[in-house]
């Protein structure tokens, strides 16, 4: 239905206009941060699991791993709570809003343009196609690694905070159970955790060069789109 | 007339004092306050005497051996009075079929009302073949005796989760208690071995109030395992300022740093070490210099090095961890991303220079 409307949308408009409003403002202020909050988390996230060398003298003036942890903490309440508020646009916002949460998996449609846009990447087309929202294959790609991944990596960090926090803490009310349905040993929560964060950067490495590369080769802006909210249309 | 505790406790030699002395301690050990030891005194008075059968399944022996070093020899005197005189076929002076027979007297005479206490486990395997007593597969004997009990308490981390003996790939397919009797209470007390003082204190709460402490989501009871070794650790500040140590014999280690890089595992151990100790309080294994190798945590045996912070992870199939995994993975997609940007250029290059692309119209 999404994916009928956007290519519906986009052939109607791409004809005549040669700009699109798409990403409204609390969206492109929301993936900027969200941008910066997992650049945050997974650094320091790297340096929970392997500390900075280890620091020599008097211990009541250091806090390194305390300042790391600290970070690591303050960008995950920004991560998370900047989720809810995406979800909140999700549902309030433009239809462009939907798209990470909402995949038309029952149109056909939808499906021959991922592997459209498959086959574009493969060097197997010519030609892209044009799109008003995300391209289909990266709403895929978007759903699966980052939405399914920002929900698993806010279940285990703080089910992991909880254990800080205490028994009892409303992070251990809320959270807890995960470890315990992940079997009951939290060695396994952070080893998991941490792979997480693997999947992630895998998942921003393939997104940037996309965002980058589509820019220069579609037929679209993507990155002023995501500065400005304005989709322009080269052709 | 039924017998009471205290009846017992008199007729064991123990005197009014210690008696009164054991119930304070009692107390405080449980956290509960001076208020609680005439609660505890009154029912250790006028309750009926509940016995305990303590069997041994496929384990070491290890959490008896910390059971009778309780730091306070009135402790150990009391508990071991109250426990002996039932069923415990390593400590009792009965052996044989004159043993075996206390086991039917208090199942039918106590039908219910009895706590069953176990340490090690049951394999379930072959009909149970690799643990056999008085001729029999233990598992038998476990199902049978557990069938009238009012509560199960699971010694250490044997009957708890397994433990070494439950290590992959795990050939006798020993089971932990929860595992095989799924229709009575039970409260885990994991360790290997639980803590003297713990052990001791677990059983004289469930015999005075006749009820389980507090358990927590795994089934251990709170009061012991609510906080992590890490969370009351004294080289917590270490940890906090970055001072760790780096190799066995290297300055850190000397200066008592952290011992977080040499692969400790308090951060995720649920127990009392920090706070407890052993040996009547001496020390513990952080203290002694050696990082905590998380015993009374689930599969323990089986998750990697004792001496790595970032643990193999088994499901992988080959010896790996969350860094060897996942950095191979960015590697091969950022060297992908680098091909693709390389063939992308190419083909641009070569559509620049060669034949122009022909314009659709659109
Ligand atoms: C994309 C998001 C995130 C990434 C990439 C990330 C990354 C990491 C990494 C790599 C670790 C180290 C794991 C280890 O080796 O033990 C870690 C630990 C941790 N993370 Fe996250 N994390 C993320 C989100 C969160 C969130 C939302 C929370 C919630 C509060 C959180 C809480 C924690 C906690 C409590 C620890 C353990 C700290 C400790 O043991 O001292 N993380 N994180
Ligand atoms: C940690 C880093 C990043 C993450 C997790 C991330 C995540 C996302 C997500 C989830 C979206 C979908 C937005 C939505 O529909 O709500 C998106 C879109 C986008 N991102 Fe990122 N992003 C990151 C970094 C970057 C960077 C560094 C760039 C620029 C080079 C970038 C460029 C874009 C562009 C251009 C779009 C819009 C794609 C389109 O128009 O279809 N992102 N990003
Ligand atoms: S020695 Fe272990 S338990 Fe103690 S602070 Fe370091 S990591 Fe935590």
């Amino acid at each position: 239905m999404l994916a009928q409307q956007d290519a519906f949308e986009a052939e109607r408009n791409a004809r005549m206009v040669k700009a699109v409003y798409v990403y409204e403002a609390p969206l492109r202020l929301w993936h900027w941060i969200n941008a910066l909050a997992i650049t945050l988390l997974a650094i320091t996230g790297y340096f929970i699991g392997k500390p900075l060398p280890s620091l020599a003298g008097d211990t009541s003036t250091q806090y390194l791993m305390g300042w790391i942890r600290f970070i690591h903490f303050a960008a995950a309440y920004v991560f998370a709570i900047g989720f809810l508020g995406r979800i909140y646009w999700a549902i309030v916002g433009n239809h462009h809003a939907r798209q990470i949460f909402l995949l038309p998996i029952f149109n056909a449609r939808w499906w021959s343009e991922v592997f459209y846009e498959l086959r574009w990447y493969l060097f197997m087309v010519r030609e892209p196609k044009k799109y008003v929202g995300h391209n289909p294959l990266a709403q895929l790609m978007m759903f699966l690694f980052f939405t399914i991944g920002a929900v698993y990596m806010i279940l285990t960090g703080f089910a992991l905070y909880g254990e800080g926090l205490g028994e009892g803490s409303w992070a251990d009310t809320m959270f807890g159970w995960v470890i315990a349905a992940l079997g009951g040993n939290s060695l396994q929560v952070h080893n998991m955790h941490r792979l997480g964060m693997w999947v992630t950067l895998c998942f921003v490495i393939v997104h940037i060069y996309a965002a980058i590369r589509e820019d220069i080769m579609s037929r679209q802006s993507l990155i002023s789109t995501m500065i400005s909210g304005w989709r322009m249309f080269k052709d | 007339m039924t017998e009471t505790f205290y009846d017992v406790l008199r007729r064991q030699g123990i005197t009014r004092r210690s008696f009164l002395k054991f119930c304070s301690l009692t107390a405080t050990s449980l956290g509960l306050g001076s208020a609680a030891a005439p609660q505890i005194a009154h029912a250790l008075e006028t309750k009926p005497r509940t016995p305990v059968l303590w069997l041994h399944g496929l384990e070491c022996t290890c959490c008896s051996e910390s059971f009778i070093r309780s730091a306070h020899p009135l402790t150990k005197d009391v508990v071991l009075s109250m426990l002996s005189l039932d069923y415990d076929d390593t400590l009792m002076a009965a052996a044989g079929h004159q043993a075996e027979a206390i086991l039917d007297e208090i199942r039918t005479k106590y039908k219910g009302n009895y706590i069953l206490a176990v340490e090690g486990n049951p394999p379930l395997n072959e009909d149970g073949m690799f643990c056999l007593q008085g001729g029999r597969p233990f598992v038998e004997k476990l199902r049978e005796t557990a069938a009238d009990c009012k509560a199960i308490i699971s010694w250490g981390s044997c009957a708890s989760w397994g433990c070494v003996q439950a290590a992959k790939p795990n050939p006798t397919r020993a089971t932990p208690v929860h595992k095989v009797i799924t229709d009575k209470p039970i409260i885990k007390v994991p360790g290997c071995p639980p803590i003297a003082e713990v052990m001791t204190a677990v059983v004289t709460y469930m015999l005075t109030f006749e009820r389980l402490p507090e358990l927590d989501r795994m089934g251990r009871p709170k009061m012991f395992y609510g906080q992590r070794i890490h969370d009351k650790c004294y080289r917590r500040p270490h940890f906090d300022a970055g001072q760790f140590a780096e190799a066995w014999d290297d300055e850190g280690s000397r200066k008592g740093y952290c011992l977080y890089k040499m692969g400790c595992k308090g951060p995720t151990t649920y127990n009392a070490c920090s706070t407890v100790r052993w040996n009547g309080g001496v020390s513990f294994p952080i203290q002694s210099g050696h990082g905590c190798i998380g015993c009374s945590e689930d599969g323990f045996w089986d998750k990697g090095g004792f001496y790595d912070r970032v643990t193999d992870i088994k499901q992988f199939g080959i010896e790996s961890n969350a860094d060897k995994v996942g950095g191979t993975a960015a590697a091969v997609v950022g060297a992908g991303v680098a091909a693709h940007a390389a063939v992308t250029a190419l083909a641009r290059a070569r559509n620049k220079t060669g034949i122009e692309v022909k314009q659709e119209e659109h």
